[in-house]
């Protein structure tokens, strides 16, 4: 642990509370979620830490669970997209010929169509709840996580042990799990991170536009929506849930960064 | 007694390494090394990888490659101390009175630009000579190289020459803005013998012709013998020996010396054909799909029970794609292939999984073979397992048994392939492809990236096995040396044909086609003067016709 740099520790850090945070949401918050509890856009006081918002619901406890909703869709956005890009990847780079042309070309129709553009066509005919919004945020960031696996992929493929393993004999899942995955996993893990970035900055837009998570359910970019109004008049609220986005982006960058850096080097990198 | 052109004192250099799982440590490669080189004269720095010859040759320019720092010790050229001086006058060093020749001219050239340019740019930039003189001192260096065309082959790009003119290219380069000394940092290495032996002798005739001193570094001492007035053998950072070129090769002092001079001396007597050949090749014609060109054209091999085919041939001869389509990773467009008396399936994914078990393959970089991610008790382990279904003890056994047999002891099982030496990796690799009890192992240049010493350990582990399992092996190479050791028959190919064909006995002795005697007089012989007579002898020949 000590050879962690001081950038990648802050990252740890914030990037630990505000997971934290959103686990433990209930116990923390001071009110409910949707509790009216004072009057519109009070200041902060010792009643409430970040004042009220816009019909005086208690913003802090607002922000925490939003950021409950917001880090959980994420979250499980993301790992769609992973466990859905990577294999499909994996599963190009390792079979070629035709089967990785029909699947990579596939991919390139869905990634030249704007992703903003896609989910707002998509959301405005399907129903907008949280399973919907994972599916297709996880759907559409599986393209680019599938275009990283196959590059990864297609180098480890070609080495003499991967060779070696079809010469034995070996199904397709053994090269994809055994030999090629451990081998391109570091790129992965680092680039997840990036993703999950991605994935608030894409849920909270959606949200932001109206089409994301729907009210009285809160999430960070849903507070920026109801709250927008209140910056005409000097008041804050607007902005806590952006520099939660913000500081949460940014740590996560900084730990990607880190990991991406141990990993890419050329002293021992994937040793 | 004048003072020498290049005196080193004392020289230590250090690096910095990154073992696996580990903090970082600073290492020393060269632990104080002194000599003397005179003006005009050659000095061979020889040993194994890692002996740290090539550190040692880049000092003369007091250049320190990747993380590699010189730490101590003087490095004298031309009178003045040159690990004393600043970048500047390092600069004004590097290129006019010290120039250097890399191991692969091919990776070294600027593919964008022109040869002419690139030869011509150190003597340029160095204010030594003009453009025009620059240029016209080029076109007489390619000459004496022996170059083709030498008025115009400046014009052409890297990828329009071959490989062997390339580097003779960068042999004018280093020449060009006449130097005190050239660094030759195995500069035929990566060339077939049959074009080493010309860039040799161009090399050779070209250090005469011009009176530079050179530092010629080598593994094989049977070049460095052909063009070196003394010898100094290194061996991890420190000097073993340092005298003539006629000592060091006739009356070696230390035991080190006399194991590099004695190298592949394994004496293999060679076995008689058996009636039924575990594996016959008949007729096979083969190209790669996209394209209007055969590699493999009719070819027609038998390899017997428990014996070696040989299959030898420069690079681009198609020696390793008849072992990918043996294998079945390239199905031939004609022809067939009978093994253990099954006729085989053109392609890998329709053979049965016997077929597969009984056909192993060892490959060049052992490195790139085994999963960096997987420890050697799991990359021998699961043959074991895929094919004979063996589990949790017996496995364990099995492990142990095969690792004794490749003559690694215990404590093996649990290492990284990171954490093994380049002998121990093939090894490893060795005993992977026996754990499937196969009938033929196909060895694809298997001892080419190791060091002689190394290599002539694995050869020999291989002709024991051989006899213990009773395998047998087919043994692509382009060394010979390597064939006469373990061949029982031979295959000498050439641009995708057998040229030459039969038992070890046959293939070696006269009367010979030209192409196998092109490439039997070109491998170099541990003896001084053997360039000239095989040169003069050519010289001969040719006339004759």
């Amino acid at each position: 642990m000590k050879n962690i740099p001081i950038s990648a520790m802050i990252g740890l850090f914030f990037t630990g509370l505000y997971f934290l945070m959103a686990i433990f949401a209930p116990l923390l918050a001071p009110y409910g979620m949707a509790e009216i509890v004072g009057d519109v856009w009070e200041p902060s006081s010792s009643q409430f830490l970040l004042g009220t918002d816009s019909i005086g619901r208690d913003l802090l406890s607002r922000m925490i669970y939003g950021g409950r909703t917001t880090i959980f869709i994420a979250t499980a956005a993301t790992i769609l997209s992973f466990t859905l890009g990577s294999v499909l990847g994996f599963f190009a780079a390792v079979s070629g010929g035709w089967v990785d042309q029909v699947i990579s070309r596939f991919v390139d129709l869905i990634m030249s169509i704007p992703s903003l553009i896609f989910a707002l066509v998509v959301l405005s005919v399907m129903p907008t709840t949280v399973p919907i919004l994972i599916l297709l945020m996880g759907l559409l960031d599986s393209t680019r996580v599938y275009r990283l696996a196959r590059a990864v992929a297609v180098d480890i493929t070609v080495m003499d042990y991967v060779e070696a393993a079809r010469l034995r004999g070996e199904k397709i899942g053994w090269i994809i799990f055994r030999e090629t995955l451990p081998n391109a996993l570091s790129p992965l893990v680092a680039e997840m991170g990036l993703r999950f970035i991605f994935a608030v900055l894409f849920v909270s837009t959606l949200s932001f536009l109206g089409l994301g998570v729907q009210p009285p359910q809160a999430d960070w970019g849903g507070i920026v929506k109801e709250n927008k109004e209140g910056i005409n008049y000097g008041i804050q609220a607007a902005l806590y849930p952006a520099y939660a986005i913000a500081t949460l982006c940014i740590s996560i960058n900084l730990v990607a960064d880190w990991i991406l850096n141990r990993t890419t080097s050329l002293k021992g990198g994937r040793g | 007694m004048t003072e020498p052109l290049l005196k080193v004192r004392g020289l230590k250099i250090g690096a910095i390494a990154y073992p696996p799982g580990e903090r970082p440590v600073a290492i020393k490669i060269v632990h104080g090394v002194d000599f003397d080189l005179e003006a005009g004269k050659v000095l061979g720095l020889i040993g194994e990888s890692g002996a740290g010859k090539s550190t040692i040759g880049l000092s003369a320019m007091a250049y320190g490659r990747g993380g590699v720092e010189i730490t101590g010790g003087e490095v004298w050229v031309n009178g003045r101390d040159i690990l004393k001086e600043n970048l500047r006058s390092l600069r004004r060093l590097r290129g006019a009175e010290v120039t250097y020749v890399s191991q692969s001219a091919a990776a070294s050239f600027n593919p964008a630009k022109k040869i002419m340019d690139q030869v011509t740019e150190a003597a340029i930039y160095q204010n030594k000579f003009s453009k025009s003189e620059a240029e016209e001192r080029a076109v007489e260096l390619f000459r004496k190289l022996g170059l083709p065309d030498p008025e115009n082959i400046g014009n052409r790009y890297p990828h329009q020459v071959s490989g062997g003119q390339l580097q003779r290219c960068m042999t004018a380069l280093a020449l060009c803005p006449e130097p005190d000394l050239v660094v030759f940092d195995e500069p035929t290495t990566a060339l077939d013998v049959t074009t080493q032996i010309d860039v040799l002798a161009a090399i050779k005739e070209a250090i005469a012709a011009t009176g530079v001193a050179a530092l010629y570094i080598t593994h094989d001492l049977a070049v460095v013998a052909q063009v070196s007035d003394h010898i100094m053998v290194l061996q991890q950072g420190k000097m073993v020996e340092y005298g003539t070129t006629d000592q060091i090769i006739n009356a070696p002092q230390e035991e080190y010396t006399k194991a590099l001079v004695s190298v592949r001396s394994i004496r293999h007597e060679e076995k008689t054909p058996t009636d039924t050949p575990v594996l016959r090749v008949e007729n096979i014609t083969a190209r790669y799909s996209g394209t209007t060109f055969d590699v493999l054209k009719k070819i027609n091999v038998d390899i017997h029970p428990g014996q070696t085919l040989a299959v030898v041939g420069e690079s681009g001869s198609g020696k390793s794609t008849l072992a990918r389509v043996i294998t079945g990773l390239l199905p031939p467009s004609d022809g067939q292939i009978t093994f253990d008396g099954r006729q085989l399936a053109p392609a890998l994914a329709s053979r049965p999984i016997d077929d597969l078990r009984e056909m192993q393959m060892i490959y060049q970089m052992a490195d790139t073979a085994m999963n960096p991610r997987q420890t050697v008790g799991t990359i021998i382990g699961r043959p074991l397992e895929f094919y004979f279904g063996l589990k949790g003890k017996a496995k364990q056994k099995r492990i142990q048994e095969l690792l004794d047999e490749i003559e690694l002891g215990d404590g093996f099982q649990d290492r990284y392939p990171a954490e093994l030496s380049g002998g121990q990796k093939q090894r490893v690799c060795i005993a992977r492809a026996l754990a499937a009890k196969p009938k033929l192992i196909i060895c694809d240049e298997v001892t080419s990236a190791l060091d002689p010493l190394v290599a002539d350990g694995i050869l020999k582990l291989l002709l024991n096995l051989q006899k213990i399992e009773d395998v047998a092996y087919l043994f692509i190479t382009h060394d010979l040396a390597t064939v006469k050791a373990i061949a029982d028959s031979i295959a000498v190919m050439y641009q995708g044909e057998v040229v030459r064909y039969g038992s070890k006995s046959q293939v070696l002795s006269p009367p010979f086609d030209d192409y196998t005697d092109l490439l039997l007089s070109s491998v170099p012989e541990m003896k001084i003067g053997w360039l000239e007579e095989t040169i003069e002898h050519r010289r001969m020949e040719s006339a004759g016709n």
